[in-house]
């Protein structure tokens, strides 16, 4: 419960900013649909393009940041983003890990732009994606290709209460047991990256007989090694092993050591 | 039945039939007396714990074979209705639910006030209750009701349930109740035991009344008196089940050895292959440990209380001023096996393992804590000579 009885008469402010990304999270936040009234009731929505023309100057008590930075104008956006806000929480793989933009890591990324644009020389970008943390100081992640709005509402709430958000860094599988789902590797021999990946998305491709495909990254303390021979035994190739941690989050640090194990260096396969 | 409560020495209960309609016939009887009747059904490829209407939800013909890390259901050649040992949940999904509220509040002009609670639901009868999962039952009640301080909803959800007990027809492949000496028949703490005679010529149960309660539905059931041949066939199905255990622990002087021994090798070892996604408390029946955490709403004008399944391999399970206490997977394995197999019995009196198995079947990698606990728990034949 709040510390203080009274509601604060100032609601407090929230900003919301696009890196690169595709704009996944930032919907996730419209789509609360039913709680976006209590949202925008509990908080004062000042800066949020993606829902308003009316953009506010700062500070800001709260910024929630999705997209990774992969600009050199991007890299200055977040110093001054940081600068005018006092909680900064970033949201989503990309934000958090870089993304699946962050593939550009593992090659060239002039082999990239010469593939994809028909004129390279428009393009100006970084060699790298790299998460926010790696730039500015972060005061909170949400993790998930695209994050779960449950776990939104809860840090909003957490967050307007002064209280510490409950959100431990556990794996999928403990959220497959408390719903009561039968594991998938054991079960049926799917491979899984449930038991090495963070919990928030409620385990739901196990929940329809599919294995988790990591996207809401590592979890803590996460076995990689372990849980690669067991694909392994189930069948899994080294390429599959490669592309399985090899997404979303590819740039996480036990991510990529153990996509490395398992591949070549070619970044797309 | 209550968890202390014992059938009298005079209840001597005679062992009768039921035949598929008699059984059919007591899922009615459960129902119509107000139970939630809980009791094995096949879902995403495993006989899972869940609600049954009749004997139709139960599989029929099926059977499960279980190793290290493995699961898999498969055809019985008759049509057996229990020709299965136990699956991934277990009666603590019900008893000790994966999440409880325990209270909840609304925020008042001067100060709080309490919501009240839903009334209690119906209480829950459980339909095919095994040896292993009654001492399970049996240990969660000590640690929620046998101490100073009770868990009320526990105690709520428990002293109204019916069981109706199972003696195993089916031992997996990762069972060793037998070495825990925890099964497999079924000797009390149940209101019926069932047992499963099936072959060519019959299938039917024998059934046993353990309490005055199972008496009193027993009575009301289409059944026939059991002769010395019925009887003799359901013991010969228990020597049967306990002769094919898949697995075995060497329980002698195990709680010494292992507390012996917190610095052995093999702890790196296991370590190297547990994955501390917390699969194997979750799925034993009497990992008991959770987490309360507290909820509110977005204007701030309710909040709860909500306790929750917690696991000694979650870091933030020993979270505490300056960091997790147990940080490596290594302190988070040893801490639970040495809790399941040694420093429960200095704390609640008994093993914490009862031989299930689960922990074995349902880990992703495959960790046997038979082969584990042998492995940090040996001792050179001499030393054992020397300590005996």
């Amino acid at each position: 419960m709040p510390a203080d009885p009274t509601p604060s008469p100032r609601r407090p402010s929230l900003a919301v900013w696009k890196f690169a990304s595709c704009d996944g999270c930032q919907l996730s936040l419209l789509d609360c649909e039913d709680e976006f009234l209590a949202v925008a009731g509990a908080l004062d929505i000042a800066y949020f393009a993606e829902a308003s023309s009316t953009l506010r100057p700062g500070p800001y008590d709260l910024s929630l940041v999705e997209g990774s930075i992969t600009t050199a104008h991007d890299a200055e956006r977040i110093l001054a983003v940081r600068a005018a806000s006092r909680y900064l929480v970033t949201i989503g793989a990309c934000a958090t890990a870089g993304g699946i933009q962050a593939l550009r890591n593992f090659a060239d990324v002039n082999d990239y732009i010469a593939a994809v644009y028909a004129t390279p020389a428009y393009i100006s970008t970084l060699a790298t994606s790299t998460p926010i943390a790696a730039h500015v100081k972060v005061d909170f992640a949400l993790h998930g290709c695209p994050i779960n709005k449950a776990q939104l509402l809860a840090l909003i709430s957490a967050l307007l209460a002064g209280r510490k958000p409950d959100m431990p860094n556990e794996s999928v599988c403990v959220a497959c047991k408390r719903r009561g789902t039968p594991c998938v590797m054991v079960a049926h021999g799917t491979p899984c990256l449930g038991p090495v990946t963070a919990a928030g998305c409620g385990a739901i491709c196990p929940a329809y007989g599919r294995g988790c495909y990591g996207c809401y990254g590592p979890a803590e303390t996460a076995n990689t090694a372990s849980l690669a021979a067991a694909w392994t035994t189930l069948g899994a190739d080294r390429r599959t092993l490669h592309r399985a941690f090899r997404s979303f989050n590819a740039a996480a640090e036990p991510f990529r050591k153990e996509s490395d194990a398992h591949g070549d260096q070619n970044p797309s396969g | 039945m209550s968890p202390t409560a014992r059938p009298g020495p005079d209840a001597a209960p005679s062992p009768v039939l039921l035949d598929r309609d008699g059984l059919s016939a007591l899922l009615d009887a459960l129902h119509a007396r107000g139970f939630d009747v809980i009791g094995p059904t096949m879902r995403d490829g495993a006989i899972v714990y869940d609600r049954i209407a009749d004997i139709a939800a139960l599989p029929a013909g099926w059977t499960d074979r279980q190793e290290p890390g493995r699961y898999r259901l498969e055809r019985r050649p008759d049509v057996a209705l229990f020709g299965y040992a136990v699956g991934p949940h277990s009666w603590k999904r019900f008893l000790h639910p994966p999440e409880e509220t325990l209270w909840r509040a609304r925020r008042a002009a001067d100060g709080f006030t309490i919501i009240g609670e839903a009334p209690p639901p119906k209480p829950f009868a459980f339909l095919g209750v095994r040896a292993c999962e009654l001492h399970a039952i049996a240990i969660q009640d000590r640690v929620f009701l046998g101490g100073a301080h009770q868990d009320a909803g526990y105690a709520a959800r428990r002293q109204g349930a019916f069981l109706v007990a199972l003696a195993c027809g089916t031992a997996a492949g990762t069972c060793f109740c037998a070495s825990m000496g925890t099964g497999p028949r079924p000797e009390n703490g149940f209101d019926l035991v069932l047992t499963e005679l099936i072959d060519a010529a019959r299938h039917e149960f024998l059934a046993v009344a353990g309490s005055d309660a199972g008496a009193a539905v027993l009575a009301t059931l289409p059944t026939r008196p059991a002769g010395p041949q019925a009887i003799g066939a359901a013991d010969a199905v228990l020597a049967r089940t306990e002769a094919s255990m898949g697995r075995h622990l060497d329980t002698h002087g195990l709680k010494e050895r292992l507390q012996a021994n917190p610095d052995h090798p093999h702890w790196d070892e296991v370590t190297s292959r547990c994955l501390a996604c917390t699969n194997c408390t979750l799925v034993c029946p009497t990992c008991f440990c959770t987490s309360v955490s507290d909820h509110t709403t977005l204007a701030g004008d309710e909040a709860a209380r909500v306790k929750r399944w917690d696991s000694c391999f979650i870091a933030d399970f020993s979270f505490i001023h300056g960091g997790s206490v147990r940080s490596s997977g290594k302190s988070r394995y040893r801490q639970w096996l040495t809790h399941k197999l040694a420093h429960w019995i200095d704390q609640f009196g008994t093993s914490g393992c009862v031989g299930c198995g689960r922990c074995i079947a349902w880990c992703p990698v495959g960790i046997d804590i038979t082969a584990e606990a042998a492995a940090i728990g040996a001792v050179a034949k001499e030393d054992r000579r020397g300590n005996a």
